[in-house]
């Protein structure tokens, strides 16, 4: 069993890696929608960058920061050994 | 070890399924080829795929709660992923987004944005703390951390209010695929549909929608690629429209330009101007106006001779009249407002909103839908059927991901359909209409009219029905008819997939968490089930009871629901598993709160004019979600704190090792 001091530095791990995702998610959401019209004097691949980052863009970094939140959460999980039995 | 062996095979067996499904196309591709008329090819779509998923819901029947309830919690995460993206993406999804987005451009991606990135909200704050807990409904999950029926009974109702709009609308898409592809009135193709749903979810409950609802991810998504990849290969060269739509975008962009400058449809426009304000005269009139019209049209009918070939348009004009002043007002404020659109020049596609206002309302409309999404029960029950917490995290990226294939192919569509619109059909002659213009334009889903008598079509003289962009793609892109037929296949799998996962959703919300839970617990397991399965079929005939009536109003509930779920669930939810410190009074407090300022705006803003800074009532959560926050943190820091319990069973599910504290896991 872990010791209580144990359990929060994991749940202070878990809670940090879940504010730089949501950080993040916002940044590619809304932040990319408040500069859309900034963006889309960009071309990239023929795209205006603004619509661009509404229509895929934004939508590539969720599933990005999804795979990367599972990844290191499964980390947190092993390196304190609280991975499911 | 047996885990794995379970997923492999399943990997198998729906290899050779979508390997059947191609060679079903293939066969019957051959066979259109070889003369068998479209009715048959219809048939064979509808009636073959119900085929499968009865035959997966048989094989699926089950008397057994757990399996029942939350598919026996073997679900490998990948199928899991598959079968929420099916639960997840509705009829509406399948067949009007793409609509949407051409008719919208930029202001259109709020619902491409806020439908997936929800997903990460619900993976990083309630879905892998959800599947810890492990029970069975998210009632559930509100008793056990609030502790009290009345929690739960909170839970319920706004669980069935939710749903059951939602429900009716999937049935409704069902019926109208139905009665379009087999060619029978809506009104009993409604009961067809139902058919549909009952025969995946009434013998196996959760097990058997989980397993059907993987067979109808596949038939959906093949279905709306096919087309898309086909026209996008017709126009840039390039078969994947996803990559090739930048400059397809760009060429929209220089059209619409000089459409804005180009006389004639500046002539146009001047037409649509004067008719709304017709209109506009017609409405202040009523109701004498109303008598008037109908007068006229009597008159008239009575003038002619019985065998004048204009008798039969009167006639028709007559029924479709509007039958009361009431109605004519509904009617005519709905010609009103589009003919003012149409009467304003094009906005760029790309460019996002310009004003404060615009960007304030497209950010609200973003969140609330994102929120929504995280809060929608049926969408939240199925992270309790994955095997492990972390099958449970890695399931709900699954789903993104299978979704995401469709939400990023729904922006090319549009962008391809509007720039075939611009390219092949303004500046067109009308004696050279294309053919699909005809066929869809006698469905009532493309209107164009030579306003300004000039014999050439103007963009400002078309008027298509968001549905047609998904509908009408195959024959724009000259495809056989056996890919039409496999559209209305695949806009019918996510309209059933949908309403399945509802339907389980409301009976379970009855069944267990109302009656088993709060009424008479000392039932037995099966009962339970049995009661549930008694209940499903209730529930079913009456959304299809209600659904034969088409109400216009379903389909503006069905956007509330986001952010009634938003106002209500999801800040119980979280504040639940991150605030150790919140109780029930404060929960109580913030769901009731929450769920009266955002229908309160709803109702407002739909029937009494109420308008705060532009926001739509669909985007009533923008108030409701602080609204329940706010108060539930207020309330719950001057009320006493949970016992020691509670804060004991929070600390619990933040773990994944060990036990759920406070309650006994039961069966």
């Amino acid at each position: 069993m872990l010791t209580k001091e144990q359990l929060s530095r994991y749940w202070g791990k878990v809670r940090n890696l879940t504010i730089i995702v949501l950080v993040l998610w916002a940044l590619a959401s809304y932040g990319a929608a408040i500069i859309a019209g900034f963006l889309n004097k960009i071309t990239v691949i023929g795209f205006p960058l603004g619509y661009y980052m509404g229509a895929q863009g934004s939508l590539i970094t969720f599933i990005v920061l999804l795979i990367v939140y599972n990844k290191k959460m499964d980390a947190i999980d092993d390196e304190f050994g609280v991975k499911e039995d | 070890m047996e885990r794995e062996s379970f997923a492999s095979r399943l990997r198998k067996v729906y290899a050779i399924y979508t390997g059947g499904l191609l060679l079903f196309l293939i066969v019957l591709g051959i066979a259109e080829q070889l003369g068998l008329p479209a009715t048959y090819i219809g048939y064979a779509f509808v009636f073959g795929t119900i085929l499968v998923y009865a035959t997966i819901g048989i094989i699926s029947r089950t008397g057994q709660a757990a399996e029942y309830y939350v598919a026996g919690r073997r679900v490998p995460s990948v199928f899991n992923g598959m079968a929420t993206a099916a639960d997840w993406m509705s009829a509406a999804s399948f067949i009007s987004m793409a609509g949407a987005l051409y008719h919208q451009g930029y202001n259109g991606l709020a619902f491409i944005m806020g439908w997936t990135g929800g997903y990460v909200l619900l993976a990083v704050l309630i879905a892998p703390y959800l599947r810890k807990f492990g029970q069975y409904t998210i009632p559930d999950f509100l008793e056990a951390r609030y502790g009290g029926k009345l929690v739960r009974l909170v839970g319920v109702i706004a669980a069935i209010i939710v749903s059951f709009a939602y429900l009716i609308a999937q049935v409704t898409g069902a019926g109208i695929i139905m009665s379009r592809i087999i060619g029978i009135p809506f009104e009993a193709a409604v009961f067809f549909g139902l058919l549909g749903i009952l025969v995946c979810s009434f013998l196996g409950g959760m097990k058997a929608v989980t397993w059907t609802q993987v067979a109808q991810y596949i038939v959906l998504i093949i279905a709306y690629m096919i087309p898309v990849f086909a026209i996008s290969y017709k126009q840039t060269g390039i078969p994947f429209p996803q990559l090739a739509y930048g400059q397809v975008l760009q060429s929209i962009e220089t059209k619409l330009a000089s459409i804005k400058e180009d006389p004639k449809e500046q002539e146009v426009r001047q037409i649509w101007k004067r008719k709304a304000e017709e209109i506009d005269q017609k409405i202040k009139a009523l109701p004498a106006s109303w008598e008037e019209g109908k007068r006229a049209l009597e008159e008239k009918l009575n003038t002619l001779p019985a065998d004048d070939p204009e008798r039969a348009k009167i006639e028709k004009a007559l029924k479709e009249y509007p039958k009361s002043p009431e109605e004519a007002k509904a009617k005519w404020s709905e010609d009103k407002k589009r003919a003012e659109d149409m009467s304003k020049p094009p906005k760029s596609y790309v460019a996002p909103p310009a004003d404060v206002k615009g960007m304030v309302n497209f950010l609200a409309l973003t969140f609330c839908l994102m929120v929504g999404t995280a809060g929608l029960p049926h969408v939240l029950m199925r992270f309790y059927t994955t095997p492990t917490i972390r099958e449970a995290r890695t399931s709900a990226g699954w789903a993104l991901f299978f979704i995401l294939l469709l939400y990023i192919t729904a922006p090319s569509y549009a962008a391809l359909s509007r720039n075939e619109v611009l390219t092949n059909l303004v500046g067109k002659a009308f004696s050279e209409l294309p053919a699909w213009v005809a066929k869809w334009g006698s469905a009532g889903l493309i209107k164009i009219q030579d306003l300004n008598g000039d014999g050439v079509i103007q963009f400002s003289e078309i008027i298509i029905h968001p549905d047609a962009v998904v509908l009408a793609t195959p024959e724009i892109a000259g495809l056989p008819y056996v890919i039409s037929a496999f559209i209305a296949a695949g806009g019918f799998a996510a309209a059933l997939s949908t309403a399945d996962g509802l339907l389980i959703t409301m009976s379970n919300a009855i069944s267990h968490d109302l009656y088993y839970k709060i009424i008479n617990p000392n039932i037995s397991p099966s009962t339970r089930v049995k009661i549930g399965k008694a209940l499903l079929l209730v529930i079913a005939l009456i959304a299809a009871y209600i659904a034969s009536f088409r109400l216009g109003i379903i389909v503006d509930i069905v956007a509330w629901a986001f952010s009634i779920a938003a106002s209500s669930f999801f800040p119980a939810l979280v504040l639940g598993i991150w605030d150790k410190r919140m109780n029930k009074q404060g929960a109580i407090a913030g769901m009731v709160v929450g769920l009266v300022v955002a229908l309160t705006y709803i109702i407002g803003n739909r029937f009494y004019g109420l308008e705060i800074y532009g926001i739509k009532a669909i985007a009533a959560g923008i108030f409701g979600i602080p609204a329940n926050f706010v108060v539930a943190l207020v309330v719950s820091r001057i009320t006493p704190p949970p016992n020691k319990e509670t804060q004991e069973f929070v600390d619990s599910l933040k773990y994944p090792k060990g036990e759920v504290a406070h309650i006994k896991a039961e069966d």
